[in-house]
């Protein structure tokens, strides 16, 4: 970012896209732009900003603060940001096994065990229809079923729609596990290895655990599972899985500014369902699922070359393999 | 009055002979064994059991709803039977009680063996949530623990003072038996609260033991997975447990006439009754596994047809065909027939509906977990299947071997046959006698 106009689109990428959609941009800098009342000024750099209603503005450079963290005074873990609904898409076209989500997602929250929290399937609906590749993470729902039958609150939805666990305050009944239809809640079995990785203690000795960074750390006898990377999302940055994957699959947003980017591109929300016939996991079972998906159609590339990638029994590489 | 004495004398509880010793020795060494084994389990965690991410559910959990099946057999006999005036079952009112504290205390227990995080097992109760099927569940078996060692504690009172008198009061064991007894004096303001909270237990009693076992099925049935996923689910279980519980009554009632000799009390015409009422259960819960096999097999939708598959022909056939025959169609069978409600076949018919019954919750709650919606991927092989370990093993016969232990020591120390009841039975049969003659 401190390269002087390597690339403009990059730099609306990096400044304008993170914030932007985060919403920060889209009402602070909005206000700043509205008070000045000049919309452009010469000799001053400016940035293009994606304002609210779905035009590109410039603004001056300088009057654009960029905000260190996301949480507010008032933020709180079980409530998240107010006003925001992170949803996420994943465009199955584009998708060919690469698995770069996967370690990335792995590496970031230093996930020891056997069972990945978001897994690349390899499906396939019935035997005449073409087989596909479905990174599949937690959805997210809006009405999950895991929250529901979580016995001591240890599960909860928050108002910007992410679910997260309490791993100091899960009892272990597994409950939410059975509950869950899309299968992607992981149990620490045992004592995660973690201690083995450097980077987790450095993390560990000024960080306090919290429920909004998954796996920092994970602890024995509690379950596990994607987070949406709240932790990242405070950075103003996307989650692991976005940035990592090579071939744009996964976009990360905010539904109540229609808008989802996978940091090269930035699509409406609504426009992008629409255009490309978007639908939910399982529908039918009323989970308001938060993940969309983008059915597997005119594909980028041949389904067959993500089968060197595959292993149906590994999910986590582990260090010291 | 002197058969008033024998029965007094054969009623009271007897000290462990050399088997009784050497039987409760080798469950204390069960149970020893078992407890090495969970301290193993808190220390390495729940991957010392096969269960994974995807079988996140084993033989702990069916052996919980396995006791909680058995446990409801308590008021199957003393409330439902005494309410509808089947006065028969009286002498089987202690043993059938004694069943279910047994079964349902080890029912608590067992569930906790299954947490990850036993040593927050105080966040149920100072974060429960009431939207959590887990919490009704929590709410409903303590009661039902309450009210079955209410249900235990009152009938005993005046065998407590029958056994007081009989042992004298400064003996050691009188001591005992009078501080239980609660100064039973059998005045009639005594019998009056006697008769009047035991109706009101027994009435109490069945819906909380509906409760424990509906509840108890809505842990599945609350989810969406095939298998699970049933309407039928809490009827079909409650059909289960009486067939579990009576089976479980009729095994003990055996054993405990066979070794104190109570054929007086126990008699052919009991095994009889119980056969027939075990047969009927039989059928009932026939019924309700029709339903739940036969509909989704009809309809056949894509969740169900591999769920059944396996059950039907697949890789739990040999046990589902086992259980089924074994624990359902031969009892029927046999006990449909006069010669096969004598104490013996009665006896067989018991342990064979038991044994059905905890490998039916075996059935119950691991094949469905084994097909979930979204296929297994990117875990071992040996994720795919569930088989519990030997240290899985170890613990669950500990609960079993506990269960036993409480029945025996209970046995041990309280008359397994109602002693007050039994002499006023027999006095009341003496006036009709002589109001004949």
């Amino acid at each position: 970012m401190k390269e002087e106009k390597k690339n403009p689109r990059r730099e609306f990428i990096d400044k304008g896209l993170k914030i932007g959609l985060l919403g920060a941009v889209a009402s602070g800098a909005l206000k700043a732009f509205n008070s000045c009342g000049r919309p452009e000024t010469a000799g001053e750099e400016n940035i293009d900003l994606l304002a609210t209603d779905g035009t590109m503005i410039q603004v001056p450079l300088s009057e654009v603060e960029e905000e260190v963290s996301l949480k507010g005074e008032d933020y709180n873990v079980r409530e998240g940001y107010s006003d925001r609904k992170f949803v996420m898409v994943v465009d199955l076209a584009r998708c060919k096994n690469a698995r770069k989500c996967m370690s990335a997602c792995n590496k970031s929250h230093f996930i020891t065990g056997d069972n990945a929290w978001l897994k690349v399937y390899k499906m396939q609906d019935s035997q005449d229809s073409a087989p596909y590749w479905q990174p599949t993470l937690c959805m997210h729902c809006d009405k999950p079923p895991c929250v529901k039958v979580c016995p001591v609150d240890a599960t909860f939805k928050r108002r910007d729609g992410i679910v997260l666990i309490d791993n100091e305050r899960c009892i272990g009944c597994r409950f939410c596990m059975a509950a869950c239809p899309y299968s992607t809640r992981v149990f620490n079995w045992e004592e995660p290895a973690q201690g083995e990785t450097t980077e987790i203690n450095l993390h560990l000795e000024h960080l306090e655990y919290s429920p909004d960074y998954t796996g920092l750390p994970s602890l024995k006898g509690t379950v596990d599972k994607c987070d949406f990377c709240p932790h990242m999302i405070d950075r103003k940055e996307l989650p692991h899985c976005v940035t990592a994957c090579p071939n744009g699959v996964f976009f990360f947003g905010d539904a109540y500014e229609d808008s989802v980017t996978n940091g090269d591109e930035t699509f409406r929300l609504s426009t992008l369902l629409e255009e490309k016939a978007g639908y939910r996991m399982m529908e039918d079972l009323g989970t308001e699922p938060s993940v969309y998906y983008l059915p597997p159609s005119n594909r980028l590339v041949d389904f067959e070359e993500g089968l060197e990638n595959y292993d149906e029994f590994k999910s986590v590489h582990k260090a010291e393999e | 009055m002197e058969t008033d004495i024998q029965i007094v004398k054969d009623l009271t509880p007897r000290r462990f002979g050399r088997y009784g010793k050497a039987w409760v020795v080798f469950l204390s060494v069960i149970i020893l064994a078992s407890l090495l084994a969970y301290i193993q389990q808190l220390n390495k965690g729940l991957v010392v059991t096969e269960m994974r991410d995807y079988a996140l559910w084993g033989v702990y959990i069916s052996n919980f709803v396995f006791f909680v099946a058995i446990s409801l057999v308590g008021s199957l006999i003393t409330a439902i039977l005494r309410l509808s005036g089947a006065s028969w079952s009286t002498p089987l009112t202690r043993i059938s009680e004694i069943i279910a504290v047994a079964a349902i205390f080890i029912a608590g227990l067992t569930i906790i063996i299954d947490m990850g995080r036993p040593e927050r097992l105080w966040y149920l109760f100072i974060y429960g949530r009431l939207q959590s099927p887990i919490i009704w569940d929590v709410i409903v078996i303590s009661t039902y623990l309450v009210i079955s060692l209410l249900l235990l504690y009152f009938p005993l009172l005046p065998d407590f003072a029958i056994l007081k008198m009989k042992y004298g009061k400064n003996s050691k064991q009188g001591v005992w038996y009078r501080r239980f007894s609660l100064n039973w004096k059998g005045t009639p303001k005594q019998k009056e609260l006697y008769t009047r909270s035991i109706k009101i237990l027994s009435v109490l009693i069945i819906p909380v033991a509906f409760g424990i076992h509906t509840v108890t099925a809505w842990l599945f049935a609350t989810t969406y997975r095939p298998g699970w996923d049933s309407t039928n689910f809490g009827p079909y279980f409650i059909a289960g447990a009486f067939v579990a519980g009576a089976g479980a009554v009729v095994t003990i009632m055996f054993i405990l006439r066979k070794v104190y000799h109570l054929e007086a009390y126990i008699s052919d015409m009991h095994f009889d009754k119980m056969g027939k009422l075990l047969v009927l259960l039989c059928l009932l819960y026939l019924y309700f596994n029709i339903n739940e096999y036969l509909v989704p097999a009809y309809k056949n939708t894509i969740g169900e047809a591999v769920h059944l598959e396996e059950l039907f022909t697949g890789e739990y056939a040999s046990l589902f065909w086992l259980v089924i025959l074994g624990g359902l169609i031969v009892p029927i069978f046999v006990l449909l027939f006069p010669q096969g409600r004598k104490p013996v076949p009665v006896f067989l018919m018991g342990i064979l509906v038991v044994v059905g019954a905890w490998w039916k919750r075996y059935l119950i709650v691991t094949p469905t977990l084994l097909h979930p919606f979204v296929p297994i991927q990117g875990v071992p092989e040996s994720w795919h299947h569930y088989y519990p370990s030997g240290l899985e093993w170890t613990i669950t016969f500990g609960t079993l071997a506990m269960a036993l232990l409480i029945i025996t020591l209970l046995v041990r120390y309280l008359p397994v046959i109602p002693i007050q009841e039994t002499l006023e039975e027999k006095r009341v049969s003496e006036t009709i006698n002589q109001e004949l003659k």
